[in-house]
């Protein structure tokens, strides 16, 4: 298993509640969502066609990408909509001091490259 | 003919005189009610009251149905007096009416504790529809009222006062809300669940007394503190009405005293409803009427035989979202209870049992089991062998065997007294397939109406041809019909997404459900309200169509299709500047800017300084035109002038769907206006406005709407189909499918022919949409939130 490295990322004001937005992290697209008590965050793009799952609407745990209306779970990276093995890679999440924190895995390329 | 005088045109007097029609021998009937209505349905006043229904819709007897069986009806007559020996009764207006048979039906008045200064004006009780209309009057925006008890009555009244707009408190003496139907644990939740809805409340304090100078300013409580108040509603609680059967010299405690055959101690004189004690009890509830007035018809008719044993008392909550339900003897005295609680969901459920059988139930936040449990109660259920799902049932294999469990006898309808032999009996007999058929024909479901999913599940599985409502829900998130969710948001006066979803949905919605009541709240508050961007789609969000890849496309509007040199060469700019991938006209005679990142939207828009062509979203789209009398030799009228001039009185508005116009300026129609939702075709003389069209998935010609003979005549009925559509067409309905399941007829004599009163209706509120709409592409400058168009930019970003 890689390395996570805690990133602070953005204040939590700058994603309303129940929407995402969109963050490069390295070489990680990563979509940040605030579910009004917490804060997930997935890889960015739909498993299907490759959809910005920032843009969809949340339900519940889940978002629907705006392309056409997978259904991922943000806790789980699970696609629940349609019925696939499919799912996204998703990126623990915690708030300090009213910073919203991801728990992104080392790029060993990166390293090397270093 | 015998001389039967009805003293009580309500609920209980009526439903015993439709029994006693039943059978033989036949009474000459005379009805005096002190009110000046016909019967109606008292249990749904608070409906009325929370606008949820008007006071037509609650009527159960229409002056008709005394007219056909022959019986007269005297309304707002008082009757004051009873001579027994004479046998008849005085009104006060003198009249006095000779009788065999007397029957009291004279319910009960709203019993006034001893507080000084309830005769202040402002002060009021909540029990007659009157009562309902004038609390109505008096409420308002900026009305602040009290209501001072918290039992069944008071907190109907307390949420039917805030939807007329009130900030209510409610006063209640007692340390928890209905403690005579709840326990304390379930009058917690429910009070949780009044101070969501923004109630506020009060407990373990008395009124010690109205403040004010002739009218209501303020009531003075125990604790020494003062709450100001312009409405001051008692409902402390019902007193029977048994003044007369003194006069008649009839046997009263509480009420009058009847046997099991429902008899007084008078052989002359009979009473039925609220105003009875039946071994020591004095109902308040609407089902025990039904029942003592069938026993009493027996007796009255000289068909002595059937015997009133008493009812299990049950209870209701009737606040849209506020489930809460109690029957039988649920103390904890002598009996096992079991429980069940989840605080996060605010759903409480306890049960009573006693020697295997159930004693009584309160279930608060989810009370779509009382049925099961009023049946077990009623027949004295052994539950030995369901002991371990009283609670919750097992899974059913199918979902017509709740329906199938039940026995022929079981009651359906508590509040009429329909069995479910009797439904099957109808279904089959009558040839009922739909749930207003059965309404019809059985009377069930009339009552409170908290049966009509059995009624429905029934219909289902007997019916052979069984009809859902026309009406379909738009998702199980909010599982009520367009239509219903209109009105409980108007009435309601909710006037956000969430909040919906949070009181009368599942919490969460979907993308489904959130565009949707988006646009509704829009529509229905004119675009005064907070809107909430989550709920819409991406689109609607960023102002911008999502493509394929997540790019957007930008389509600047060009009202009828017009643009100028200037225009095009900034489009021509910003296509270069913004390495835009595709430049397309599109088929409404605009151009599409194809493949734009979201970060540069604002700075396009700002480039191209022209409004928003909303080609992203479900709302007005463009009017394309032809070039009509300006410069074609066979126009005959201005297409372009009046095209324009449309699309700017509806652009920027949403709708249910998208909304596509043309205006044409002869009927060559070269901009296929015939084809459009909205079409002007401009004809010699006159215009033709046509709606309904369409040429997509579907060709449709639009249907002729109206023809008129002016420019801005035809401007104001596209103006009032416009409106029309946006409030009664269902989301995601084209105006094609609206005008085809409505009829074109209907769609006239809604809005061409409309009363005066009506149009101006539709006028006015589009004007006020109209009024707070504006140009979304303004957001680009101040965006509605600090990264609405931009991807956030990490804090820390090294991963080495």
């Amino acid at each position: 298993m890689s390395e996570h490295r805690w990133l602070r990322i953005t204040e939590c004001h700058n994603i309303p509640p129940r929407e995402g937005r969109a963050v490069t992290v390295g070489r990680h697209d990563i979509a940040i969502f605030n579910l009004g008590d917490r804060f997930l965050a997935t890889a960015n793009r739909c498993p299907h066609r490759g959809g910005p799952l920032c843009d969809g609407i949340v339900t519940g745990t889940s978002v629907v990408c705006p392309l056409h209306t997978w259904k991922i779970s943000l806790e789980s990276g699970a696609v629940e909509r349609p019925r696939t093995e499919a799912c996204v890679r998703t990126y623990p999440t915690r708030v300090e001091n009213g910073m919203v924190l991801l728990a992104v895995p080392m790029d060993p390329r990166a390293e090397h490259a270093a | 003919m015998k001389q039967l005088v009805v003293v009580g045109n309500g609920m209980a007097g009526m439903a015993c005189v439709e029994q006693i029609l039943k059978h033989t021998p036949r009474f000459d009937i005379t009805v005096f009610g002190d009110e000046t209505h016909v019967n109606y349905n008292r249990v749904l006043l608070s409906s009325v009251l929370a606008g949820e229904k008007a006071a037509d819709d609650i009527v159960l007897h229409p002056l008709d149905w005394y007219r056909e069986h022959g019986i007269r009806l005297h309304v707002g007559v008082r009757i004051v007096d009873v001579d027994p020996n004479a046998r008849t009764v005085t009104g006060n207006d003198g009249g006095v009416t000779r009788y065999d048979t007397l029957l009291l039906a004279t319910g009960s008045t709203a019993w006034l504790p001893p507080i000084a200064g309830l005769d202040k004006d402002g002060v009021l009780v909540f029990r007659t529809l009157d009562d309902t209309r004038e609390l109505m009057r008096r409420s308002g925006p900026d009305t602040r009222a009290v209501v001072i008890g918290g039992g069944l009555l008071g907190l109907e009244a307390a949420r039917g006062l805030q939807a007329q707009g009130c900030q209510v408190t409610v006063v209640h003496l007692m340390p928890t809300l209905m403690e005579r139907q709840l326990d304390p644990d379930g009058g917690h939740y429910l009070l949780g669940k009044m101070e969501d809805l923004g109630i506020r409340v009060l407990l373990g304090r008395t009124t010690t007394a109205i403040l004010g100078n002739g009218h209501v300013e303020g009531v003075a409580l125990s604790d020494d503190s003062c709450l100001e108040a312009d409405l001051v509603v008692v409902a402390a609680g019902i007193r029977p009405n048994v003044d007369l059967a003194h006069k008649a010299g009839l046997h009263v405690n509480r009420g009058i005293v009847v046997n099991d055959f429902m008899e007084t101690s008078s052989p002359d004189v009979f009473a039925v409803g609220e105003c009875v004690e039946h071994n020591g009890i004095c109902y308040g509830l609407v089902a025990p009427l039904f029942e003592q007035g069938k026993v009493l018809a027996a007796t009255i008719t000289g068909n002595k035989g059937p015997t009133y044993t008493g009812t299990v008392q049950a209870a209701k909550l009737k606040i849209m979202g506020v489930e809460v339900f109690s029957a039988g003897d649920w103390s904890e005295q002598n009996s096992e209870p079991v429980r069940y609680e989840d605080r996060a969901l605010g759903v409480y459920k306890k049960v009573t049992l006693r020697d295997g059988r159930l004693a009584g139930v309160i279930l608060v936040g989810d009370t779509s089991d009382s049925h099961r449990y009023m049946e077990w109660l009623r027949t004295n259920a052994d539950l030995t062998d369901q002991r371990r799902h009283v609670l919750f049932p097992p899974p059913a294999a199918d979902a017509g065997l709740d329906a199938a469990e039940m026995a022929d006898s079981a009651t359906v309808c508590g509040c009429v007294g329909v069995t479910k032999g009797a439904i099957i009996c109808a279904i089959h007999e009558q040839g009922v397939n739909t749930l207003s058929q059965l309404k019809e024909a059985t009377r069930a479901s009339t009552g409170c109406g908290s049966c009509s999913g059995l009624c429905q599940e029934l219909l289902r599985a007997v019916a052979p041809e069984f009809e859902e409502d026309a009406r379909t829900v738009i998702c199980a998130c909010v599982p009520f019909a367009e239509d219903r969710l209109r009105d409980i948001l108007r009435s309601q006066r909710l006037k956000s997404v969430q909040e919906v979803l949070d009181i009368y949905g599942n919490g969460q919605g979907c993308e489904v459900c959130k565009p949707a009541l988006s646009y509704m709240v829009d529509m229905l508050w004119c675009g005064d309200h907070a809107e909430d961007r989550s709920a819409r789609f991406i689109n609607d969000r960023v102002h911008a169509n999502i493509q394929k890849d997540g790019s957007f496309s930008v389509v600047p509007r060009m009202r009828g299709g017009v643009t100028s040199p200037a225009e095009l060469r900034r489009i021509a700019d910003v296509a270069e500047k913004y390495s835009v991938r595709m430049v397309k006209i599109t088929g409404s005679q605009r151009i599409d800017l194809l493949g734009i990142r979201k970060e540069d939207l604002p700075k396009v828009w700002a480039d191209l300084g022209m409004p928003s062509g909303q080609a992203y979203t479900k709302g007005v789209r463009m009017v394309k035109t032809c070039v009509g009398t300006d410069f074609c030799r066979f126009g005959v009228q201005d297409s372009t002038t009046v095209g324009i001039e449309m699309e700017r009185r509806l652009e920027q508005l949403y709708t249910p769907h998208k909304v596509k116009m043309g205006a044409v300026g002869c009927p060559r129609n070269c901009a296929e206006a015939t084809v459009k939702d909205i079409g002007l075709v401009g004809q010699e003389g006159s215009w033709q406005v046509v709606v309904g069209g369409a040429a997509g998935k579907h060709v449709r010609k639009a249907d002729l709407l109206t023809t008129v003979v002016t420019s801005e005549e035809a401007l104001e009925a596209a103006e009032l189909f416009f409106q029309y559509y946006r409030e009664s067409a269902n989301y995601l309905e084209r105006t094609y499918d609206f005008v085809e399941r409505l009829g074109i007829e209907k769609v006239r004599k809604d809005t061409v022919y409309a009363p005066d009163n009506i149009q101006q209706g539709l006028r006015d509120r589009l004007h006020k949409s109209k009024a707070r709409a504006r140009d979304p592409w303004q957001e680009g400058g101040t965006p509605k939130h600090p990264t609405q168009f931009i991807p956030l930019h990490p804090v820390e970003n090294t991963l080495a």
